[in-house]
């Protein structure tokens, strides 16, 4: 028996506007471009909504009806849901519907879509609980398996899982990690004794993910019987084929003209032809499997770049001076007490704010360009570090205000 | 190739491109014939070049009054104080170059003319009805670039287009120059082709930055280029006065002459901020490249700006970089940032971002550095090369 296990991320994240250093303690509205410009999140979530999120869902929809076999899960960031209830609540309520059917999974993140693990672990636990308390309040599920950020992975993080109760966790199936061993199996995470690793099989989650459409890729035209010849190969040497990618991959980095919404609607089909092939949600591939061997990752594994490493997010001075000043804020912006201001720079933590500032031109650096809403990764630096010294002045005031009062209330004490 | 003197002697920066596309071309094993005005002497624009052995450099001079950027006005009061041997307007004295341009090609030996910026196109033109060989012209600046939007004088124009029409081929410095060809002269697109322009490699390592830097919490902006219109200084100081209120540290330098420096000394004056920018003069060499090391930050406020080399040369330098969006420097330099001429705030802002953060300085001087390295001559004159080849009809010994 082998099992097809599909994990979409479904991400969007505040992004900074033109804020400008005349706005610094005039205007706190970071996040409120209204122009024609994909820094406008309105009206990016819309056209994502719309492009890719909709006609996806529907197919889905459509799927989950036709074969009783399938199994799809998602990983939804906070902030893309906040802004899906804000926005767009006809396209929140399309994922509802998929939910409901009982065969969609839900995995945990953290709500902020932060690296908050790697800098702050106690904010990073606040944001895994927030984010926890919005999927029970929109879909009525507690998520168990848990999958972070970029799935940046160590084997800290691991430990961390299962002493938070989670069964499973997700990482990158990357060779130089596996050696000679194949991402189609569960692995035990160093250090750990019940939660388990599921390993994204990059080759084939990126055909579809980044190689779809590219006419000089051998594969091109890849049609979901190729593909679904491409996973019964495994037969005999995997349990489970892991195809994890982003959502935007159908109708927003794969345009619908690439043929990858047909894709998609054949896709099971092709994958249920083969005997003994079938579709499991991560939960069902945890309880249906046990761990051939041990993962053992010291250093942080990511999904990015051929480096698989936060080198996209923290690769140079700028990301890293921008990364550790929002963390350093915290304390005093949480003993501030205002929950605007605690929301606004949990918002600054998400990591597609660092992604905007990296300067790797290389040959993944085309890949940067496409996604960066901002002229030069100079440009996203400046809107955020001004944003960023805002939030500093803001839990500043907050500080000053506070300890007249707290002296008051301390002298009313002691009199 | 009819062009013009070289630094030290040059007023801006079409010196400077002929300059390092002559060494180039000589460095690719081509041979040329270089005729320039005659205000040098020809031994000491050689002694401007390293040659290899074996290649030449031929230097033809003719005596003139034509120096770049010279227009109608200009030129009249420079004649004023000389004799007759000179024709009386800028117009005739283009001609009387040209005559003397058809002279040499009867007498020298090649296979290409190539002629930079309009005041020498006639010497072009020339050249070719006496010789028959395909030319190229370079444009560096056209009219309407000067005009900045304005009246280009219809003469200058007139020149212009006369001489593109009669062209092979046709240089444009970018691909916005090339857009403009197109829209205003009518040009036929395929006989444009874009090279950019080079930047010599940086030898500022060994310099020190001026001693206002001496206080570690300054933060020098730095204008270079000629103080004319189209340039924008004062564009450039509208922006120091926002950037001034803000940071007591901020200091901002003009460098360069022209025609607008008393206008901008009583704009300074004006702003309350006389203390605080520093007015250079024509600057060259080492005093140059010093400014560039003084400066946190390189700003080319450009409402119109063909290509706008100083800010290759800036970012060279490890300067980080602004440029406008209206300067062909912007299509190659994708380290640097960029803002529209007119969104003054928007400059402000940026300087001040630079000002305020180091990991921001070092980034962009380091990335724009890389990128730099690799606009250089070298490869501005291959392409030339490959342009010449192409329009080159028959080898050079089969044409007798």
């Amino acid at each position: 028996m082998l099992s097809v296990c599909i994990y979409l991320q479904v991400h969007q994240p505040y992004r900074v506007r033109k804020y400008r250093v005349f706005d610094i303690g005039e205007s706190s509205d970071y996040f409120s471009a209204d122009d024609e410009s994909n820094l406008n999140n309105k009206r990016v979530l819309q056209k994502v909504a719309g492009k890719a999120y909709r006609p996806a869902n529907a197919i889905l929809l459509e799927l989950l009806h036709r074969h009783p076999e399938f199994r799809a899960s998602f990983s939804f960031s906070g902030v893309v849901l906040e802004q899906m209830e804000q926005y767009d609540q006809e396209t929140l309520n399309s994922f509802r519907e998929l939910v409901e059917t009982g065969r969609v999974e839900i995995l945990s993140e953290t709500y902020h879509h932060s690296l908050a693990f790697f800098y702050d672990r106690a904010e990073f636990e606040r944001q895994v609980t927030q984010h926890r308390a919005l999927i029970e309040r929109l879909f009525g599920v507690t998520p168990k398996i848990f999958r972070n950020t970029e799935l940046a992975y160590t084997n800290e993080l691991a430990h961390w899982a299962e002493r938070a109760g989670y069964n499973g966790i997700l990482a990158e199936g990357w060779d130089h990690v596996l050696g000679w061993r194949s991402p189609t199996f569960l692995y035990q995470p160093k250090g750990t004794s019940r939660i388990k690793a599921l390993l994204k099989h990059y080759r084939l989650s990126d055909d579809i993910a980044f190689r779809f459409s590219n006419r000089d890729w051998h594969g091109w035209p890849l049609s979901a019987d190729t593909f679904a010849n491409w996973v019964h190969a495994h037969h005999g040497d995997g349990n489970t084929v892991n195809l994890f990618m982003d959502y935007e991959t159908f109708g927003e980095h794969q345009w619908e003209d690439t043929g990858i919404f047909e894709f998609l609607r054949h896709l099971p089909q092709a994958i249920l032809a083969h005997p003994e092939t079938g579709f499991k949600t991560p939960s069902e591939v945890l309880n249906a499997y046990t761990a051939i061997g041990e993962f053992d990752v010291p250093h942080i594994l990511t999904w990015a770049d051929t480096e698989r490493d936060l080198s996209a997010w923290t690769g140079n001075d700028m990301q890293r001076s921008a990364i550790e000043d929002v963390y350093a804020l915290g304390a005093a912006v949480l003993k501030s007490g205002d929950e605007d201001l605690i929301e606004d720079w949990r918002k600054l933590q998400t990591s597609d704010h660092f992604y905007y500032m990296c300067t790797k031109w290389s040959s993944d650096g085309d890949v940067h360009a496409y996604f960066n809403p901002y002229e030069t990764p100079y440009d996203a630096y400046i809107s955020y570090r001004n944003a960023l010294e805002d939030v500093r002045l803001r839990a500043e005031r907050a500080g000053t205000h506070s300890k007249p009062y707290m002296a008051r209330l301390v002298g009313g004490l002691s009199d | 190739m009819f062009g013009w003197e070289f630094p030290p002697h040059n007023s801006g920066g079409l010196g400077v491109a002929c300059q390092g596309l002559v060494q180039a071309l000589a460095d690719e094993n081509s041979e040329v014939i270089f005729v320039l005005p005659r205000k040098i002497s020809v031994e000491d624009a050689r002694a401007q070049f390293r040659f290899a052995e074996g290649v030449e450099l031929k230097v033809c001079s003719i005596d003139t009054l034509l120096a770049p950027y010279l227009t109608a006005g200009d030129y009249r009061l420079k004649v004023a104080s000389h004799d007759d041997l000179y024709a009386a307007d800028i117009f005739g004295e283009v001609r009387r170059y040209a005559r003397a341009a058809s002279k040499i090609a009867l007498e020298e030996s090649f296979d290409i003319i190539h002629a930079h910026d309009w005041l020498s196109f006639c010497a072009g033109v020339a050249a070719k009805e006496t010789s028959g060989k395909p030319l190229v012209l370079h444009m560096h600046l056209p009219a309407v670039d000067q005009a900045l939007g304005g009246y280009a004088d219809p003469r200058v124009f007139a020149v212009e287009k006369d001489a593109m029409q009669k062209a092979d081929a046709i240089i444009a410095i970018s691909n916005r120059m090339r857009d403009v060809l197109i829209e205003k002269y009518d040009v036929y697109p395929d006989k444009i082709h874009v090279v950019h322009n080079g930047v010599a490699p940086d030898e500022t390592a060994h310099l020190s930055p001026l001693a206002i830097k001496r206080d570690p919490r300054t933060r020098v902006a730095l204008y270079l280029g000629r103080l004319t219109g189209h340039k924008g200084p004062d564009i450039f100081l509208h922006a120091a006065k926002i950037v001034a209120a803000r940071n007591p540290h901020a200091r901002f330098i003009v460098a360069g002459s022209g025609e607008m420096l008393p206008r901008l000394i009583d704009q300074a004056v004006y702003y309350g901020i006389a203390d605080r920018v520093f007015f250079t003069g024509f600057v060259r060499g080492d005093e140059k490249n010093r400014l560039y090391k003084t400066a946190d930050v390189f700003v080319m406020p450009s409402i119109a700006e063909p290509f706008g080399l100083v800010a290759l040369e800036a970012a060279s330098a490890g300067t980080p970089v602004i440029v406008s969006k209206q300067s062909g420097a912007s299509e190659v330099m994708r380290h640097a940032l960029s803002v529209d001429f007119w969104d003054v705030e928007e400059m402000a802002n940026k300087i001040c971002s630079i000002f305020s953060h180091a990991p921001l300085r070092q980034a962009m001087a380091r990335e724009a550095g890389k990128e730099v390295k690799i606009s250089t001559w070298k490869k501005a004159a291959q392409k030339c090369l490959n342009i010449y080849n192409a329009y080159i009809k028959q080898p050079r010994h089969t044409t007798a």
